[in-house]
């Protein structure tokens, strides 16, 4: 793989930068809250600006070409070295998780939740990001898998002290099911290194290698790395943990999770266990197919349960990473590239359900959607804002969700050489089914939420006048960026392909693609 | 400024700058749009001004453009296949292939153009009467002016994606424009509806534009330089002979499922008539010239795809002339028991889609096209009227039976134009809906398809039938209810007669129209003529409603047929050379085409044939399929004007004696007669489809069976997870106690510790114990990995 190498400062930066602000902040008594938010924030802008210093100085006509580039020595004992790059499959996602937390982190000046602690929960957050932009920039098994685990810690404390009700459990449940499945992924690891002669866990090396390992033994291996990386998407039926931890999580940690904590796993499947191991990737893929359509429908029943609103965005996640999974498995270029679009799409605007179903909440005290009604009497502003994300999220065409929906439907009709046709095509009637689902639960919870007259009990003139107010200052701040995006990215699709295509294109090599 | 490089080898091809920019035409009330969301409230007009600027700005942009094109045709004989003025930009890529975004302009879409700008037009003017001092004013125009924007846009699509942008755009509009006074539970479950049900056909689109992409792209990258999504090279692909036939019929099916269900075809009709929740104007736009025509105009933009796939003239029946024959029939039936003029209103349009649907499913294309042309007109008048009545006589209500009656003698404009267009309507000559939907059966009998035919006589005569009952229950007979100055409470018609429609009947939209003026102004009048702002927009659609059918008036000859030369494509074969010029980045894809020499065009009865359609083109590429034009006769127009005539005097003497004479032969007689009253309570109910959509499959859906899914989430996955976390917790405890305790340590104090495991799932655990399982899960991976390593050396 060639790579560019100009400017190798600009990754390590975006991406240790947040831990910089740490250790400020660990300087900063607790009770100064002002200031410890103000150096958490002004963290985050300036590992913004090194984001926006790298997708300007970005060469997008070698999009498909790792570039700001460095190899380092990092444990040469085990062989494992600080090599990181970056392509046009990294790049939205690296960015996204940088603009994300800085939006957390506005939309928290004033939202931090109970039991407050506004300085141990921007740490939380900082360390977050350190864990995201890494594991996004790592080429290098152990580093990722490095990043990939540091991610875990913060979020655990930021359900399991900052959650709903029952956090304790949603928290640990969180916890062990994704360790569980890193402890596998792990072994794969382990035993792809092995079977590749204990040469290096860089992936280059891996890929140049790992289609030479024998192919049963190569199936192994994929399977290993497949609960470690479908756990974390999630990927029916390992995604019973998601619900609870998106329930019980404080709105901040919705949002990071729904917006790239879920993205670390599909980008796992593209950057590793698919170029590594190809011949097992055509083994998994119709399996893969089959657990994302199921996904899809089941995700959606799932959501027409509901009776919480912020449960039900939840589920809608397992449907939506059922298109990202959906168009992965097709193994070619049009369907990678509709699941990398559709990662950030879904960041977009699942992100965006989160923060209004947050802001739901701290005005309503409930998310209980029979108690809920005539938001768009209340708080006009709020309730369309709703209704838009519920729009962005059923894949209107020309928002952002659309070009992850609809192009990963495509790709299915036509999957890479070698995968049953018949199989595929079946999945892709399925899927375009679940678009129907999609309309049916999203549209049936803005009817009953948005429209109709305010139940009694929050009608005005019942003590509930004062809570009960429409977008506040930091919210706008917080979700314009978001809002504009979808726009953006639904009307001008091409500002992400350009990126994203030639990289695909390299990725899938071994698929003749 | 960009110039299409065009020419062919007998003469140049004239363009002009509306021509070549047409694509500005849907951003016009796009931006529109914006402006009036931010700014709308703090403008004079609140908003208004922008939407009507918009739409007249696009009336202006597309009359100009159909005025070069125009002067495009007649520029070159008449034989020549006129190209249409294509443009493409890079919209995305994907596997290497760009996709483009642009303009795709011929006949076709410039007739669409023009009637979308000039309804959409006339409807915003009108509304700012009709919904003056509505609370959501600005939002309203907001949606309408979107609504129109998306429209245009599909319209001018130069591929598919761009067409399902646009018809999804109007889906969501309607979704905003029928929940309007979503307050009200009622209305919202209409919007709901519409919206979910035009999803569930939609299905079909995106099924159907894959199936053909994939079949397509590889051709017509090759010969065209396009991608598999491009209008033109669908059609020229469909008609190359090289398409895999099980390919395009898919496609075309899943495509046609689509239609189905955008324009209100049986069995997906359900949502038109509960559409009608939404304010009187948007069901004039939606069902004139927007929304409910799209699925038509689907089939008739990719119409060599649906010619190919459906073997249309190859047979005498297919999937698409019988969608479209049932579809007359049964919804005609259904505004025979309505006592709702706007939904009598909602089921003609739905049987007048019939008709063009079976026109396109019998190779009738421009009948077809002319008659969504013609219905636009006098359909957007009816419902203006019907929203006249409501706004100034009948004191929003829309019940024909209750609260109108004599109105011809109060409202002389609106009883004029509604007669006028009633019997454009109806077919009667020299009004408009005679040249069009005459032709329509003409041609369907003379292409064979006699049977359709038969079905498009008996759906004249309904028609003429049920249009005759409702203007005499608006306009004879004595005022009754609100038309005679009655004042009723609200909520009024729950327990009142014609309990059979109450929960429709009862009116939404009366109800809400009511609670939206928020003071009633109307109080004190009886009934009476509406403004100006009202009357003359219906009185320019009446014009047009007698006058549009000279457009293409056959039976003058063939001086009159305009439209036939402007619109229809000709059926020629044409060489493409100078191709590879894919929309690159520059914004421009060129091609150039020209008649090739080899292919001498056939005489065949004065009237020029090719093969197009019949046989692949031996070299060069067809966009159009020979199509039949049947000869007129006027022996044939009298018969269906005989049918139309025998429909208007039969139900005028019925409802003479119905409703004025009340006689005891014939009221209640669905009461007395049990196969009448069955047949009745079949109508009634409306086929008991939304019984078996609403009931029956949403409700299954939206209940036992996502509930059961979400059982087994629970209980059976998330009792697996459970399982486990509790069994290792037991497991490690049994550890502790019996290994660590006992056997290494042997102490005693840490048994009080273990002893809170027993029993509570995984609930509260210190984080300590996290670190306990991490270490056993590491433990654990190190061990696989071994065994994994020494099993596969």
């Amino acid at each position: 793989m060639e790579v560019l190498s100009d400017h190798n400062w600009v990754l390590t930066v975006g991406t240790f930068l947040p831990l910089v602000g740490v250790l400020i902040m660990l300087f900063i008594p607790k009770t100064d809250e002002v200031l410890s938010k103000s150096v958490a924030i002004a963290t985050a802008a300036a590992t913004l600006a090194v984001g926006i210093f790298t997708l300007i100085q970005f060469n997008y006509d070698h999009a498909d070409k790792m570039q700001f580039a460095a190899d380092a020595e990092w444990i040469s004992v085990i062989k494992s070295s600080y090599l990181i790059g970056i392509d046009g499959i990294s790049l939205p996602l690296y960015f996204l998780s940088m603009v994300i937390t800085l939006l957390v982190m506005i939309y928290s000046w004033n939202h931090v939740p109970s039991p407050g602690n506004a300085k141990a929960f921007f740490i939380l957050m900082l360390v977050l990001q350190t864990g995201m932009a890494g594991t996004f920039i790592a080429r290098d098994l152990i580093l990722f898998f490095v990043f990939f685990e540091l991610v875990l810690l913060p979020m655990y404390f930021m359900i399991g002290v900052w959650g709903g009700e029952n956090r304790q459990y949603a928290s640990l449940k969180f916890f062990l099911y994704t360790m569980f499945g890193s402890a596998l992924m792990l072994v794969a690891f382990l035993a792809l290194f092995f079977k590749t002669g204990a040469e290096s866990f860089s992936i280059p090396y891996l890929i140049e290698n790992g289609a030479g390992i024998a192919k049963n033994t190569q199936i192994w291996i994929f399977a290993g790395m497949f609960v470690g990386f479908a756990v974390k998407v999630p990927m029916f039926p390992f995604h019973t943990w998601l619900p609870d931890a998106h329930t019980q999580a404080p709105t901040q940690g919705s949002v990071i999770l729904a917006a790239i904590l879920l993205k670390l796993g599909t980008y796992g499947f593209v950057r590793i266990a698919i170029p590594i191991l190809p011949a097992a990737a055509k083994e998994w893929a119709p399996w893969i197919g089959l657990l994302a359509v199921i996904g899809i429908i089941y995700g959606a029943l799932g959501c027409l349960a509901q009776t919480d609103m912020k449960r039900l965005i939840a589920f809608s996640s397992v449907a939506h990473m059922g298109y990202v999974m959906l168009g992965i498995s097709t193994l070619t270029d049009f369907g990678l590239n509709a699941a990398m679009f559709g990662m950030v799409a879904h960041g977009l605007i699942t992100g965006m359900l989160f923060f209004i179903a947050g802001s739901v909440k701290e005005r309503y005290h409930t998310l209980e959607i029979k108690r809920l009604s005539g938001m768009l009497v209340q708080m006009p502003k709020l309730g369309w804002i709703l209704g838009f994300s519920a729009m962005a999220s059923l894949g209107l065409p020309g928002l952002a969700g659309f070009w992850g929906e609809f192009p990963a439907i495509l790709s299915a009709y036509q999957p890479a050489e070698g995968l049953p046709v018949e199989t595929f095509r079946t999945y892709m009637v399925i899927a375009a089914i679940g678009t129907v689902f999609a309309a049916a639960y999203l549209l049936w919870l803005y009817q009953r939420t948005a429209f109709g007259e305010p139940t009694a009990e929050f009608a005005a003139g019942h003590g509930h006048d004062e809570d009960i107010h429409d977008v506040n200052k930091f919210e706008w701040i917080a979700w314009t960026p978001l809002l504009i995006a979808i726009v953006v990215f639904g009307v001008y699709p091409q500002l992400m392909f350009k990126v994203l295509d030639p990289a695909v294109g390299v990725t899938l090599k071994a698929f003749g693609g | 400024m960009l110039v299409q490089a065009t020419e062919t080898a007998e003469t140049v091809l004239t363009s002009g700058w509306f021509l070549d920019h047409a694509y500005i035409i849907p951003l016009i009330p796009a931006v529109a749009f914006f402006l009036i969301i931010f700014f709308g409230k703090r403008m004079p007009m609140k908003g208004s001004e922008f939407g009507i600027a918009s739409m007249v700005g696009a009336l202006v942009f597309s009359g100009g453009a159909a005025y070069q094109w125009i002067q495009r045709v007649n520029g070159v004989s008449e034989e020549a296949f006129v190209e249409p003025v294509i443009k493409s930009w890079t919209w995305w890529q994907n596997g290497g292939f760009s996709f483009g975004i642009g303009q795709h302009i011929d006949g076709l879409s410039l007739t669409i153009l023009v009637v979308v700008a000039f309804i959409s037009t006339l409807v915003q003017i009108y509304s700012t009467e009709y919904l003056h001092g509505d609370r959501r004013y600005t939002h309203f125009f907001a949606s309408l002016t979107l609504f129109s924007a998306g429209m245009l846009n599909m319209v001018v699509a130069e591929n598919m994606i761009q067409l399902i942008l646009g018809w999804e755009i109007m889906g969501l509009c309607s979704f905003m424009l029928i929940g309007h006074w979503w307050e009200d539970g009622a209305n919202s479950r209409a919007a709901l509806k519409a919206f979910f049900t035009t999803r569930t056909g939609d299905i079909g689109l995106l099924v159907g534009t894959s199936v053909l992409f994939f079949a397509a792209n590889d051709w017509t990258q090759k010969n065209l330089g396009v991608s598999g999504f491009s209008i033109r090279g669908l059609s020229a692909w469909a008609l190359s002979g090289t398409a895999g036939q099980a390919a395009i019929t898919v496609g075309a099916v899943a495509l046609f499922i689509a239609c189905i269900g955008k324009s209100g075809q049986f069995p997906l009709h359900t949502w038109l008539p509960d559409a009608m929740a939404g304010p009187t104007p948007v069901s004039s736009l939606l069902h004139s010239s927007t929304m409910v025509v799209a699925g038509v105009f689907l089939v008739a933009r990719v119409y060599p795809v649906f010619f190919e796939g459906m073997n249309i003239l190859g047979t005498n029946v297919n999937f698409i002339v019988v969608i479209g024959g049932v579809t007359i029939v049964i919804a005609a039936a259904l505004a025979f028991v309505q006592t709702d003029i706007k939904k009598v209103l909602a089921y003609s349009t739905v049987s007048q889609l019939g008709y063009m649907m079976m026109g396109l499913g019998a190779g009738a294309w421009l009948p077809a096209v002319f008659h969504i042309f013609t219905h636009a007109f006098f359909k957007a008048c009816l419902f203006l009227a019907a929203g006249s009545i409501s706004h100034s006589a009948s004191h929003h209500s829309f019940d024909m039976k209750k609260d109108m009656g004599g109105l011809r003698k109060f409202m002389p404009i609106t009883f004029t134009t509604w007669i006028i267009s009633t019997l454009a309507l109806c077919g009667v000559f020299p009004f408009s809906g005679f040249f069009s939907k005459d032709e329509i059966i003409d041609n369907v009998g003379y292409s064979g398809y006699s049977l359709f035919m038969v079905i498009g006589l008996v759906g004249a005569f309904l028609t003429a039938a049920y249009m005759t009952r409702a203007t005499y229950l608006t306009f004879f007979g004595s005022p009754r209810g609100a038309a005679a100055g009655e004042h009723h409470d609200e909520g009024h018609g729950h327990d009142a007669h014609d309990s059979h429609d109450a929960h429709d009947a009862h009116g939404h939209d009366a109800h809400d129209a009511h609670d939206s003026h928020g003071h009633d102004d109307h109080a004190s009048h009886g009934p009476r003529e509406s403004g100006p702002l009202i009357t003359i927009p219906l009185i320019i659609l009446a014009t047009l409603a007698i006058g549009s059918g000279l457009l293409n008036a056959v039976p003058f000859g063939e001086n009159w047929e305009n439209l036939k030369k402007w619109v229809e494509p000709r059926a020629e074969v044409v060489n493409v050379t100078g191709v590879k010029e894919p929309s690159g980045s520059h914004g421009e894809s060129r091609f150039v085409l020209t008649a090739p020499s080899g292919v001498v065009a056939a005489e065949e009865g004065g009237h020029h044939k090719s093969d197009c359609g019949k046989k692949a083109p031996e070299s060069g590429v067809c966009y159009a399929p020979q199509l039949n034009h049947a000869p007129f006769k006027w022996s044939k127009a009298a018969l269906s004007l005989g049918i139309v005539f025998a429909g208007m005097i039969i139900s005028w003497l019925l409802c003479v004696q119905l409703y004025t004479r009340k006689n005891k032969a014939l009221v209640g007689l669905t009461q007395r007669n049990k196969v009448l009253g069955a047949g009745y309570a079949f109508l009634a109910n409306k086929y008991y489809l939304d019984h078996l959509y609403e009931k029956v499959i949403v409700r299954s859906i939206a209940y036992p069976i996502s509930r059961g899914a979400y059982w087994i989430n629970q209980n059976v996955l998330d009792g697996i997870v459970n399982g486990a976390g509790i069994g290792s917790r037991k497991i490690a405890g049994w550890v502790y106690r019996n290994v660590d305790q006992r056997v290494v340590d042997g102490a005693v104090n840490g048994a009080g510790n273990a002893a809170q495991g027993a029993g509570g799932a995984l609930q509260p655990v210190q984080s300590g114990k996290v670190n306990q399982y991490g270490a056993l899960l590491f433990g654990a991976a190190a061990i696989g990995a071994l065994v994994l390593v020494i099993i596969n050396t």
